[in-house]
């Protein structure tokens, strides 16, 4: 088939083409791999975002740049636009009965803001879910306890955007509102009881560890991070600010071992529920150190203060409101709220989207104001 | 065709009849000796083929009875935390623990249940190192030998001392001690960095990480040199370090054109043995020193101007957009 003189060529000087074949081979492999790396897009595409000087190795950075296709809750929000009233209309609180909050609306917005609300929560049951299979003259009633929570969660929200401007408006307007939490659910996801201790074997530190728990994010830390440091003002910080201090850890202002795990289990939770990294607030190697925190450390300080205020004045005291179903599995205690209850492991909840512009009557506990 | 000295397994297995040990000295040395040595083709792989026997003295026996003692005492308090359930004890195996007391109960005795059985298993488990300890100096003595093993063992023990029981009673509290549990030391060992101000600013800490990966990397490099040259009778050490042959002078020689020095056949082996033994004992210093002497790492750096302050602003928003992270920035 070949001519004779290769063949004879080829016999005449016999050569390993084999170890030249795998180092062309390997060569050209790697460059066609790189071109298509670089003209196709890298299949494990990485993003990171600097938090700090460089050399501290601050960033948080994402390996699933996927996630960053917009929150699919962000689709399903509803929202409406104010009527702005020209003055001299009726207010709600004249025209229906035992309307306790958000009296000072006009008909048309009140109206506004009863549709929204049951988009926002109860978008299958409607009304109902609140008000009972009743005619619209008995809606007044407070025979459910739905309608009851409900006006406290206005009460509760009005507060959030009024007074704690500083966490939920930090970088830019974004508010909250029923949906910041419902996301169209009766009852908000990433809610929390409490579940210490989590064994009756024991007693003290050891009770209330080393397991596995939705309130320990399934690390080994202790459970009761949440309790201790979500519903009172506990102390978070456990270092000390000199180089040499006196005492033992049994000394009350002595930070131990168990309540420096506690403090971790909460920062834990924080990450996990922003998707962020220790050094999104913090530069690791002096946590403690307020001059060299990110300003979202002061954000996520206020957002602390934020929900113990939400849970003592708010979320606990309705306890005797709810039914049994409602109520924790452990102590039947009332569901609280923590960070991950709106931010759903969003950095900002719903990715920054602004849910109070549309909604002046939840910014304020005062009339609202329209613009 | 691979040369027969490039392989990671051993290459040359010896069998035959059972090496027994000696027993030359009158003094019923057999009597200590348990199990019939037998052979093993795969194990003569990884290192000698020949299994047991095995001695087992008064210290042998005092160990591994205490020592059963803890891992018994550590395993049934796991058990009893869930419930009795052998499903549940498998499935949380690595999140359980034996926890030391609360703080409130300092150096006294507390509740069984509260940090009791980790006093009593803690008691076990030094009994059980000690006597370890102790059994690697008497083997040694019976033959002959130099205590090496036993001061290096002895610096681990140093450590896990000072771990469990010298820096608890300086701190005045059990409390202080590494709970028994998989990832619940690991949570011990977090926790006692951040609580004292970063552990990495403790210049212990600092030896005693050089000496572990200058363990690691001198271990290398003699393993390699040694491997590199056995075709040239580089294996018989002993013999090379008074006479010294050709595999010496070429792996000296390939070390001191590297790097303009090189250990000796001897020196090497010191080298390795000092690098292993300094990593406890440097690290123990530096773990004895925290909550006692120091309280915050990173201000004591400070104060010793060996932490630096760096220039920038914290906080993304200099750097970039969260829009523009999230890919929402056109």
């Amino acid at each position: 088939m070949l001519p004779k003189w290769f063949d004879k060529w080829n016999e005449d000087n016999p050569t390993n083409i084999f170890g030249p074949a795998i180092l062309v081979g390997v060569l050209g492999a790697a460059v066609f791999f790189a071109i298509a790396v670089i003209s196709i897009g890298n299949p494990a595409q990485t993003a990171s975002m600097q938090t700090g000087p460089r050399g501290t190795g601050m960033h948080v950075a994402e390996f699933n740049v996927a996630r960053f296709a917009p929150d699919p809750t962000i689709e399903a929000y509803y929202t409406e636009e104010p009527y702005v009233p020209e003055g001299g209309e009726d207010l709600a609180k004249d025209i229906y009965e035992n309307v306790q909050v958000l009296g000072d609306l006009t008909e048309d917005n009140f109206n506004r803001v009863m549709a929204a609300m049951t988009q926002w929560v109860s978008p299958e049951e409607g009304c109902a879910y609140c008000h009972g299979d009743v005619d619209v003259e008995e809606y007044g009633n407070d025979d459910l306890y739905t309608k009851v929570v409900a006006r406290r969660m206005i009460q509760m929200t009005q507060n959030i955007n009024e007074n704690w401007d500083g966490h939920v408006n930090a970088n830019k307007e974004v508010g909250v509102n029923c949906y910041t939490c419902h996301r169209g659910e009766n009852v908000p996801s990433e809610i929390w009881f409490n579940i210490t201790p989590v064994t009756n074997a024991t007693a003290g530190w050891s009770s209330v560890q080393n397991r596995a728990t939705s309130l320990s994010q399934s690390t080994s830390l202790p459970s009761n991070a949440m309790e201790v440091y979500l519903t009172e003002y506990e102390a978070v910080n456990v270092h000390d600010l000199e180089s040499r201090v006196a005492g033992v850890p049994n000394d009350e202002d002595v930070a131990s071992i168990q309540k420096t795990e506690m403090t971790y289990s909460l920062m834990n939770y924080f990450s996990n529920s922003l998707g962020v990294n220790c050094v999104f607030c913090h530069n690791s190697r002096a946590f403690y150190d307020p001059e060299q925190v990110t300003p979202q450390w002061s954000t996520a300080l206020l957002g602390r203060q934020m929900v113990i205020e939400m849970n003592q004045e708010y979320l606990l005291p309705l306890e005797a409101e709810y039914p049994a179903e409602r109520l924790g599995p452990v102590y039947a205690d009332a569901p609280k709220a923590a960070c991950k209850t709106c931010h759903k492991g969003y950095q900002q909840p719903m990715q920054g989207l602004n849910v109070i512009a549309d909604w002046p009557e939840l910014a304020t506990t005062e009339a609202p104001v329209y613009e | 065709m691979y040369p027969d000295y490039q392989n990671i397994f051993t290459q040359v297995q010896v069998q035959g009849k059972p090496e027994w040990g000696m027993d030359d000295q009158g003094n019923n040395m057999m009597e200590e000796r348990v199990g019939k040595p037998f052979f093993s083709t795969l194990v003569g792989f990884f290192g000698n083929a020949q299994i047991g026997p095995y001695y087992f003295g008064w210290t042998t026996m005092v160990a591994f009875a205490t020592g059963i003692a803890w891992f018994v005492i550590v395993g049934f308090n796991m058990l009893a935390q869930v419930g009795w359930s052998i499903p549940q004890f498998i499935r949380q195996l690595f999140w359980l623990a034996l926890e030391p007391p609360s703080p409130e109960y300092g150096l006294t005795m507390p509740p069984l249940n509260d940090g009791g059985w980790y006093i009593i298993a803690s008691f076990f488990l030094l009994i059980s190192v000690m006597t370890w300890l102790l059994r690697a100096y008497l083997l040694a003595e019976q033959h002959k030998m130099g205590k090496h093993i036993f001061w290096g063992f002895a610096a681990a023990v140093w450590l896990f001392l000072v771990l469990g029981l010298f820096r608890p009673i300086l701190m005045g509290s059990w409390s202080e001690a590494v709970p028994y549990g998989i990832f619940p030391h690991l949570d011990w060992t977090t926790a006692f960095s951040i609580r004292y101000g970063n552990l990495y600013y403790n210049p212990f800490h600092c030896l005693s990480i050089v000496f572990l990966y200058g363990s690691v990397l001198l271990f290398c490099m003699h393993g390699g040199t040694i491997l590199a040259v056995t075709r040239y009778g580089g294996d018989r050490e002993l013999e090379q370090i008074y006479d010294r042959g050709t595999a010496t002078e070429r792996a000296a020689l390939f070390w001191r054109w590297t790097m303009g020095f090189n250990a000796t056949m001897e020196g090497i082996h010191r080298w390795a043995w000092w690098f292993a033994v300094l990593t406890p004992i440097t690290g123990g210093i530096g773990i004895l020193l925290t909550g006692t002497v120091v309280d915050n790492w990173f201000i004591w750096a400070q104060e010793h101007h060996f932490a630096p302050m760096y220039d920038g602003s914290y906080g993304y928003e200099d750097y970039g957009t969260y829009e523009a992270f999230i890919g929402k920035e056109n």
